[in-house]
C-alpha cells in the first residue's frame, strides 16, 4: 500500500527541483537548441529554393537560348531562300532578255537579208534585162542583116507561139 | 512511417548497447548482497522494498549511505540530521531524538503523530542526480549551438540532436498543432526527464524515482494544470455544454466530461508508475527464483532471462518516456485546438 501513497516530501522536492530545471533548460538550453535547429532548417530550406530558382532560370536560359538559335537558323534559311529566289528570277530575267534581243538581231537580220536580197534581185534583174536588150541588140544588128534571116527569125517567133 | 521506426529502432539500439553491461552488473550486485544475508528471508517484503523510496542508500552492507533527514512537526520545528542516528550498529532501528522511524515514515516518538519529511531520501538524491546530468548535458548541448551556429552537430550535440528533433517533430508538433513552439521547453524537459530518471533507475542500486506515484503524479499534475489553464473557449465550452449533443443527454455529458479532465491527469500518473515499478518487480521476482531454489542452475538460468527483461526495460524506458510527453501534447493540444466546426 505504501507503494500508492505519494510522500509530501518527494512531491514537495520533485515540484521545486522539476520546475527549477524546466526554468534553467528553457532558458540555457532548449532556447538557443530551437531557435539554431529552426535557424539550420531555414538556411537549408532557403539554400535548396535557391538551387531550384536557379536551376529554373538555367532552364529557362537554356531554352530562350535554343529559341535564339532557332529563330537564327530560320532567319538564315529565309534569307539564303530568298536570295536563291532572287538569283534565280534575275538569271531567268537575263536569259529571256538575252533570247529576246537574240531574236530581235535574229529578225532584224532576217529582215535586212531580205532587204538586201529584193534589191540585189531587182539589181540582177535590170542587169539581165539591161544585157538582154544588149544581147538583143547585137543580136538584132548582126542576124539581121538580110531578109532571109528575118523571115526565119518571124517564123521561129511564130512556132514558139504556136506551140505554146 | 518507416523513417520514423527505423528512428525509433536507432535509438533505442544506442541505449541497449550503452546499457547491457549495466544490467549485468545489477544482477550481480544483487547476488552478493543476497548471499550475504543468509536469514530467512521475505523476498516481497524484500522486492517492495527496493522499489519504495527510503532514508538511506543501501548498496551492500558494506556500502551504505546515510541520507539527510530533513523534518518539520509544529511541536518540534525543523530538524536536519544524519539518517545513521536511526541504526544502531547492528543495523537495527531506533529511535533518536525523540523521532521514530517506522517503513520509511518518521513520527514523533511520544505523540506517534506524523512529521512532515523532507528529508533528501533516496528517490530525492536520484531527483537531483537526474537534474544535475541533464543540466550538465543539455547546457552543454545548448552551448554546442550558440558556439557553432549554422555548423553541423558533432559530440554530444549530434547524439541529441535527433532525439529533440524526435520529440518536436513526431510527438510535440502534430499533437500540439501550430502553437506547439510555446510547449516545445516543457515537452523537452519531460521527456527527456522521464527517459534520464528511467534508464538511470536501471542502474545497480539506484532508486526508483519514475516509478514512484509521487514523481509521476506531479508530472501529471503540472500537465494537468498546462491543459486546463491553456485551454480555450472551445476546450471549455466541450466539456460545459457539449455542442452536437440532445439536450436532455447534456448533463450526463457534462458528468463525463468533468471526470474526464481528471482521469486524464490520473492515467498518465499510473501508467508511468506502474510500468516502471512492474519492470522492477518483475526483474526483482525473476532474480529471487534463484533463493527460492536455492540452486545456482535456476540462478543462471534467471540471470539470462533478467538480462533479457532489462533489454525490454531498456525499451519501456524510452517508450514510457515516450507516452508521456505524447499524451501531454495530445491533452494540450486537444484544448487549445480551434475549431471551425460547431460540432464533431
Amino acid at each position: 500500500m505504501q507503494l500508492l501513497t505519494p510522500d509530501p516530501g518527494l512531491i514537495l522536492w520533485q515540484l521545486i527541483v522539476f520546475v527549477l530545471l524546466f526554468l534553467l533548460l528553457a532558458k540555457l538550453a532548449w532556447r538557443p537548441i530551437i531557435s539554431s535547429l529552426k535557424a539550420r532548417e531555414q538556411s537549408i530550406t532557403d539554400a535548396l529554393e535557391t538551387a531550384e530558382r536557379a536551376r529554373l532560370e538555367m532552364t529557362k536560359l537554356k531554352s530562350d537560348n535554343e529559341k535564339l538559335l532557332k529563330e537564327a537558323r530560320e532567319e538564315r534559311d529565309k534569307m539564303l531562300r530568298e536570295a536563291r529566289e532572287a538569283a534565280n528570277r534575275l538569271k531567268d530575267e537575263a536569259q529571256t532578255e538575252a533570247k529576246k534581243s537574240a531574236d530581235k538581231i535574229i529578225e532584224d537580220a532576217r529582215a535586212a537579208i531580205n532587204i538586201e536580197k529584193q534589191a540585189a534581185l531587182k539589181e540582177v534583174r535590170v542587169q539581165v534585162a539591161m544585157f538582154s536588150l544588149q544581147v538583143a541588140e547585137k543580136l538584132m544588128k548582126t542576124k539581121l542583116a538580110d531578109d532571109k534571116a528575118q523571115k526565119e527569125l518571124v517564123e521561129n517567133y511564130i512556132k514558139d507561139l504556136k506551140t505554146n | 512511417m518507416k523513417a520514423f521506426l527505423s528512428r525509433i529502432s536507432r535509438f533505442f539500439m544506442v541505449l541497449a548497447l550503452l546499457c547491457v553491461f549495466i544490467g549485468g552488473t545489477s544482477i550481480r550486485s544483487l547476488a552478493s548482497e543476497q548471499e550475504e544475508s543468509k536469514e530467512e528471508l521475505n523476498l516481497s517484503e524484500f522486492i517492495i522494498h527496493h522499489v519504495l523510496d527510503d532514508h538511506v542508500w543501501h548498496f551492500t552492507n558494506h556500502l551504505t549511505i546515510y541520507l539527510p533527514v530533513i523534518v518539520y512537526s509544529s511541536e518540534r520545528g525543523l530538524d536536519i540530521f544524519s539518517s545513521r542516528n536511526f541504526y544502531d550498529e547492528y543495523h537495527n532501528v531506533i529511535n533518536y531524538d525523540g523521532y521514530k522511524l517506522d517503513h520509511s515514515h518518521i513520527y514523533l516518538a511520544d505523540s506517534g503523530k506524523a512529521v512532515l519529511d523532507l528529508s533528501i531520501t533516496k528517490n530525492v538524491a536520484m531527483l537531483l542526480i537526474t537534474a544535475v546530468i541533464m543540466a550538465l548535458i543539455f547546457i552543454s548541448v545548448g552551448n554546442a549551438y550558440k558556439r557553432n551556429p549554422g555548423k553541423a552537430p558533432k559530440g554530444l550535440q549530434s547524439f541529441f540532436e535527433p532525439v529533440i528533433v524526435f520529440v518536436r517533430d513526431e510527438v510535440v508538433r502534430p499533437n500540439i498543432g501550430p502553437h506547439y513552439e510555446k510547449f516545445l521547453p516543457y515537452m523537452l524537459t519531460l521527456f527527456f526527464f522521464i527517459l534520464i530518471g528511467n534508464l538511470l533507475g536501471l542502474l545497480p542500486g539506484a532508486g526508483n524515482l519514475t516509478g514512484n506515484i509521487a514523481v509521476t503524479g506531479v508530472l501529471a499534475v503540472l500537465t494537468f494544470l498546462i491543459t486546463n489553464f491553456k485551454g480555450n473557449k472551445d476546450y471549455w465550452a466541450h466539456i460545459l455544454w457539449t455542442p452536437g449533443v440532445p439536450l436532455p443527454l447534456r448533463p450526463i455529458i457534462l458528468l463525463v466530461e468533468v471526470i474526464g479532465i481528471f482521469t486524464r491527469p490520473i492515467s498518465l500518473m499510473v501508467r508511468l508508475f506502474v510500468a516502471i515499478t512492474a519492470g522492477h518487480i518483475v526483474l526483482l521476482s525473476l532474480f529471487c527464483l534463484t533463493f527460492i531454489f536455492s540452486s545456482i542452475w535456476v540462478g543462471f538460468a534467471s540471470s539470462i532471462i533478467v538480462l533479457f527483461i532489462n533489454l525490454i526495460e531498456l525499451m519501456v524506458a524510452g517508450i514510457q518516456a515516450y507516452v508521456f510527453t505524447l499524451f501531454s501534447s495530445l491533452y494540450i493540444g486537444m484544448a487549445i485546438a480551434e475549431h471551425e466546426h460547431d460540432h464533431h
